[in-house]
């Protein structure tokens, strides 16, 4: 296998960053840039596209655009990733949760939907999904498709079912789902009560109030003043003394965020917005 | 080969020093944590195969025998002398050119994540020659092409001796690549750790 030296320089990142930008009205520019080089030297090499046939593809092949984007914004994830920060939500946010009449959710990032699942999963479990509604948002228009869908291959689901058992829930995984051959889909009162939306981070605002906002392995994409802009963001979305759960590598690192929000579990990063 | 003038001359320059590992390397890798000095001045990265939800006990034995600060890897963490991180599992880890950590959770590389090339790939791009790099025992072939790429780069790119490791693939790979400045005995890895 021969090795790529080359991939891209910063210099033409940031001109790839401004022609987007101008061309698509998306704004990279505060992303961090060792993943955004990494993918799109991916991009280039399986393609194989210099940077100028990359420029010319990116401006006049609108097809194409969404296909980079997809590749550019990670879309890897698991049902039940990090089983322990599940078993915290069960211990310290769902009897929080429990209280209220209506519960809304916000899971920011959600890709394909599974981390949405997962928790409508969860919430059945204890008992209280009928009064929550979950609403699940990513900037990628084709996998908001693939998460209204909620089908995912048997293959996959039979992956994840080590995390269910960890999470420490009931039965397995596969109890909530129709298994036909390979197609493994959701079953509909999962569905039931969840609305998968476009809504970009960087660029939109507030549009509901949640007692839990969930926005995992989406902060590791950032550069910190743009963490920050998006913790104002979910701060004002989040009802007094509303939960804020971020990925358990990603920490709340601004001052004047720590001060607004309280740490209910530092390990797995459960925050707790403090007042109002 | 032994330690001769040219490697412990590249050795004293490099600010950083990355090494990577996975089947068969646990017990190098703890015998150079053990050894590395508290005055050694050095970022040091160590990027194991692990599994995902497997919360060893790694860190905690590391950190009891190590001189130094030992970590894992959090996003956004600074990269500081005198410190030991580990990439956590499940995360690729990158370095960004400002001197800090990003995390990837994208798909695995050679069915790893983290993986080897992936971290060493990013320090390449941003530490150059300040940058020394170590690849030890493993099953697959992780690690050759970024250690190739450092190489390329500028920085100090070291192999343990395929013959002398427990699972040669991963070591074997880097040589066959023409990767390595230098393939090293085990013990020469822990003496030049030392000097």
């Amino acid at each position: 296998m021969k090795v790529q030296l080359s991939g891209i320089s910063p210099e033409e990142l940031s001109e790839l960053i401004t022609l987007i930008k101008g061309a698509h009205g998306f704004d990279f520019s505060d992303y961090g840039k060792a993943s955004l080089t990494r993918r799109v030297s991916r991009i280039m090499s399986l393609k194989k596209l210099s940077f100028y046939d990359l420029k010319h593809m990116l401006v006049n092949n609108s097809g194409f655009f969404q296909h980079f984007l997809e590749e550019i914004t990670v879309n890897v994830t698991e049902m039940f990733r990090d089983p322990s920060f599940y078993r915290s939500v069960q211990d310290l946010v769902i009897p929080y949760l429990s209280t209220y009449q209506h519960v809304k959710i916000w899971t920011a990032g959600c890709s394909s939907g599974e981390e949405v699942y997962s928790l409508a999963i969860l919430l059945r479990e204890a008992g209280i999904k009928q009064k929550c509604f979950i609403y699940g948002t990513d900037i990628n228009t084709e996998v908001l498709k693939e998460a209204r869908k909620g089908i995912y291959s048997f293959r996959k689901i039979k992956s994840y079912s080590e995390n269910y058992a960890l999470s420490g829930l009931k039965g397995s995984l596969t109890d909530h789902f129709t298994i036909m051959y390979d197609a493994a889909t959701i079953h509909s009162e999962l569905k039931q009560d969840t609305l998968f939306s476009v809504h970009n981070l960087v660029s939109d605002g507030v549009f509901n109030e949640f007692q839990l906002i969930t926005c995992r392995n989406v902060f590791i994409y950032f550069d910190n003043p743009l963490q920050e802009r998006i913790l104002e963001l979910f701060y004002n979305s989040l009802a007094p003394h509303g939960f804020l759960c971020l990925g358990s590598k990603e920490t709340i690192r601004s001052e004047m965020f720590r001060k607004k929000f309280k740490v209910i579990n530092s390990k797995e990063n459960i925050y707790q917005k403090i007042g109002a | 080969m032994a330690l001769d003038n040219e490697i412990l001359q590249r050795w004293q320059k490099a600010e950083v020093l990355l090494i990577g590992g996975s089947a068969g390397s646990f017990k190098l890798f703890f015998s150079v944590v053990k050894n590395i000095d508290a005055d050694i001045n050095k970022i040091i990265i160590l990027i194991m195969h692990r599994k995902k939800n497997f919360f060893s006990e790694i860190e905690k034995l590391f950190a009891e025998h190590s001189r130094i600060y030992l970590k894992e890897i959090a996003d956004k963490d600074i990269l500081q002398k005198n410190t030991i991180y580990i990439a956590p599992a499940n995360y690729h880890t990158l370095i960004e050119k400002e001197g800090y950590f990003s995390l990837d959770v994208s798909d695995p590389v050679w069915y790893s994540k983290p993986s080897i090339d992936v971290t060493f790939e990013s320090a390449a791009d941003v530490f150059k020659e300040r940058c020394a790099a170590i690849l030890l025992s493993g099953a697959n072939q992780d690690g050759a092409e970024g250690l190739l790429k450092l190489r390329q780069c500028g920085s100090l790119t070291i192999v343990q001796d395929p013959t002398e490791a427990e699972m040669a693939e991963m070591p074997r790979s880097a040589v066959e690549l023409d990767a390595a400045d230098f393939v090293l005995k085990t013990e020469d890895i822990i003496q030049l750790i030392r000097t």
